[in-house]
């Protein structure tokens, strides 16, 4: 029993490594400039900050929550972040970034107030907030945009600057995920998060205080787009009020991808941000395969329902085996 | 130890506790009796922290305290074991049992060994071989009640609360539940016991305690007391008054079930019910007579076997057809699958006459002033919304809303789980009558005396398999409880 739970349990995230294998493979083999270490450097730096989000998204979606509104902080984020530097050139760049990562906790804050202690479903609540912050960062843009010529160059080159020839970008995100997975997998606070999603009301009757645990998932993941946001900014350089918009799909996407059971209960930070890597890079290998680009929205479309359909395929499998067991150990 | 004081709670209109006290001390194990809604389960409740109450006091060690949540409960040494089982099921069996309160080492990590290690420990002492790294999902009722069991005993606590721990527990499974509740009782633990069955508290308790109708009937020493002075205590008056039953001369065969198989679920059921029949299906929750219930209905998909209704062959899979054959089914869950609780009573009832889904006002409000009248269902408006019923009136139109289609075979499951006694008598006059009428009807129900009273013949199943058919004359309670058990007659 044990092996196969265990087994479906590694091969959820097995297999989206088998899939990337086969990506990287096929798209190699018809295209080697696929491999070549700038279009891999590429494909980590694109897949980055999606990964980031992943993160903060999961610790939302295993509570049995969702978190839509981390596009429009991002946005807000970006853009506050990029017009501090471009108004204030002496304030330092750790201060910025801390302050971006302050306002997105608080943005998170907002959100978990709404749903852990306001009861509002978070669909609904985080759909109100997506709109709600995106309307703050026009109001406070009024139009403006910040160009990479206004920003500091050191901040710049936080987005693109190598690490022993890794991107910066994607080693922020490495160690969001590696520490954020360790502390749900290690820590009893993150445990509780699975007991939440698992079962809302039994997790109340086992004293777990459930409300922060809400409030403090919906935090994390808005401190996370915060993190995002200047990461956003440094990368790209051109900063306006419409920065990230759409991408909380991207993201919830590759949250489902990695195997993050969308009710709640189930699924790791790994998974979702192997997911956040498969995404990007089957973007950028129908790029290089020249499918035509109102045709990979679709390809990305159907990877979304397989990955929910072998979700499903997955549960009814197993419940079948259990009932099966069950009633052979009843008679 | 643990102590209430004139404690009172009220849900909207329903008043499930009035000033009832209670006394648990060291070393003891106290009954509670009472009938399903008389209040026991808001009083387990209470001692847990789930509830707070609106009048009255809770004693620790002889101090008010108040509990403001089930994690102050817990510090305070109560443990519960619920009645439905609360466990998470995508997480293992080990983090089950420690989940809040997990062992742990450097950085604050939780402890994965040492916690697994004092998992295989408690089940050691319990004598169960449970994989202590199986998720919860799948677990048999049985086992998830000893998952309960061994969280309660991870927790030393002082406060033992079992909620009819053993309505799922095969002999054996209870012996060694007594067991561990007579050793923690000698340790000086406080145990209160709630169930059903009366011989398992005259054989763990030494007092017991009666609430009826959410009141306290009386607190007695068990020695003093023959099990017929308890039942009269917690029903109040004779059982006859209670499941007027009319003698019917059954009809024809309004529903006939063959070999009805469900994978895993139950195996091979096979009975009929006349028109004028009330047949009783009686077993132990877990049994599977739910699960029947919805695969002849068509909720869930039968793997073998057939359905006729008045002689006529039933489409698998389909209520719709179902109840175009004349099938209606009244729900264990009315809140959940019997009502829309925020549509009004007039909706409620109408609901199941939509044609091409649609229903005239007019003969929605007249179809609903008929059978309102007719149930009696205590109401203001016909468009208030049926949350502000007691659970008796919502029964009521649940049932309204059947009937108002003219069924040749109804079945209810639990009919009268959570209803006052009142209300409860006259659901039992209703079905009676309606049989009367020709109507069969298939009454699931886990309460003997209704079963006992109300049923032409009674059906039980255990695990999964129809055990016993036993008609009116010869059902006896240690009868059907035997079969139910699975143990020989």
């Amino acid at each position: 029993m044990t092996g196969l739970v265990d087994r479906v349990g590694r091969v959820r995230e097995l297999g989206i490594v088998v899939a990337l294998a086969a990506l990287f493979g096929v798209t190699g083999v018809v295209n080697p400039a696929f491999l070549s270490p700038a279009s891999i450097r590429d494909i980590l730096l694109n897949s980055a900050i999606i990964a980031t989000l992943a993160v903060g998204q999961t610790l939302v979606v295993v509570t049995r929550n969702v978190d839509l509104s981390v596009s429009s902080v991002v946005g807000i984020s970006a853009f506050g972040g990029a017009l501090i530097l471009a108004d204030h050139p002496g304030v330092p760049i750790p201060v910025v970034v801390a302050g971006c990562v302050l306002l997105g906790a608080a943005c998170g804050a907002v959100n978990g107030l709404l749903v852990g202690v306001a009861k509002v479903p978070a669909l609904v609540a985080t759909l109100g907030t997506l709109y709600a912050f995106r309307g703050v960062d026009y109001a406070w843009a009024g139009g403006r945009q910040v160009n990479a010529a206004d920003m500091p160059e050191g901040f710049l080159r936080l987005g693109s600057a190598d690490v022993l020839g890794v991107p910066l970008p994607a080693l922020v995100a490495l160690t969001v995920v590696l520490a954020v997975g360790w502390v749900l997998r290690n820590l009893p606070q993150g445990r509780e998060l699975y007991a939440i999603g698992s079962s809302p009301d039994a997790a109340v009757l086992a004293g777990i205080a459930v409300k922060r645990r809400v409030v403090s998932a919906f935090v994390v993941s808005g401190a996370l787009a915060g993190l995002a946001g200047v990461i956003w900014a440094a990368r790209f350089g051109t900063v306006d009020a419409t920065v990230a918009t759409g991408k909380e799909l991207d993201v919830i996407a590759a949250v489902v991808v990695g195997g993050v059971a969308i009710f709640g209960g189930s699924g790791t930070v790994y998974g979702a941000a192997l997911g956040a890597l498969l995404l990007s890079g089957i973007t950028s290998a129908l790029a290089v395969l020249r499918v035509d680009a109102l045709a990979q929205t679709a390809v990305n479309g159907a990877l979304i329902l397989a990955a929910i359909m072998l979700d499903r395929l997955l549960a009814l499998r197993m419940a079948r085996a259990l009932r099966k067991r069950r009633y052979r150990d009843a008679r | 130890m643990l102590a209430l004081r004139e404690v009172s709670k009220s849900f909207g209109a329903v008043r499930a506790l009035r000033g009832v006290s209670l006394d648990l001390t060291p070393g003891e194990a106290h009954a509670l009796a009472g009938e399903n809604g008389a209040g026991k389960s808001t009083l387990v409740k209470i001692l847990s922290g789930v509830h707070r109450p609106d009048e009255g006091t809770l004693l620790l060690d002889g101090e008010p305290v108040e509990f403001h949540g089930p994690a102050d409960a817990q510090a305070a040494g109560v443990a519960v074991i619920y009645q439905e089982p609360t466990l998470f099921p995508d997480l293992s069996v080990t983090e089950n049992i420690f989940m809040g309160r997990q062992p742990r080492r450097s950085l604050g990590r939780v402890d994965r060994r040492a916690m697994r290690a004092r998992a295989l420990d408690l089940f050691a002492r319990l004598g169960v071989p449970l994989d202590p790294d199986r998720p919860a999902r799948g677990l048999s009722i049985a086992d998830q009640q000893l998952v309960e069991i061994a969280k309660a005993l991870s927790r030393d606590a002082r406060v033992l609360v079992m909620d009819e721990p053993t309505a799922a527990l095969s002999g054996p499974e209870v012996e060694r539940l007594f067991g561990v509740a007579r050793s923690l009782r000698d340790q000086g633990c406080a145990v209160l016991f709630v169930s059903h069955r009366l011989d398992e508290m005259f054989a763990l308790c030494r007092r017991v305690t009666t609430l009826r109708d959410g009141a306290l009937v009386a607190t007695d020493v068990l020695a003093d007391l023959t099990p017929d002075d308890l039942v009269r205590r917690m029903v109040g008056r004779d059982l006859a008054a209670l499941f007027p039953k009319q003698d019917t001369a059954p009809g024809e065969v309004a529903l006939k079930v063959d070999r009805l198989t469900r994978e895993g679920v139950f195996t091979d059921v096979s009975f009929e019910v006349r028109s004028g029949e009330i047949v009783a299906l009686a077993g132990l929750v877990g049994a599977g007579r739910s699960e029947v219930a919805r695969a002849v209905f068509g909720v869930d998909r039968r793997d073998a076997g057939s359905v006729h209704v008045g002689g006529r062959p039933l489409r698998p899979g389909s209520p719709t057809a179902a109840m175009a054959a004349g099938l209606a089914l009244v729900p264990e869950d009315r809140r959940q699958q019997g009502l829309v609780m925020d549509l009004s009573i007039e909706r409620n009832i109408g609901l199941t006459g939509l044609k091409w889904g649609l229903l005239s006002r007019a003969a929605e409000r007249a179809r609903a002033t008929d059978w309102a009248i007719r149930l009696q269902v205590k109401y203001a408006n016909l468009t208030d919304a049926v949350t502000v019923l007691s659970g008796g009136n919502q029964q009521k139109v649940v049932l309204a809303k059947w009937l108002a289609r003219r069924p040749r075979v109804l079945i209810v499951d639990e009919p009268t789980r959570g209803i006052d006694v009142g209300t409860k008598a006259e659901v039992h006059r209703l079905l009676s009558e309606l049989a009367a009428e020709g109507l069969a009807v298939l009454m699931i129900s886990s309460e003997l005396p209704e079963v006992l009273g109300m049923a032409d013949r009674v059906l039980v199943m255990h695990e999964g398999r129809l055990v016993a058919d036993v008609p009116r004359a010869e059902a006896t309670e240690e009868r059907i409880v035997a079969a139910a058990t699975g143990r020989p007659a």
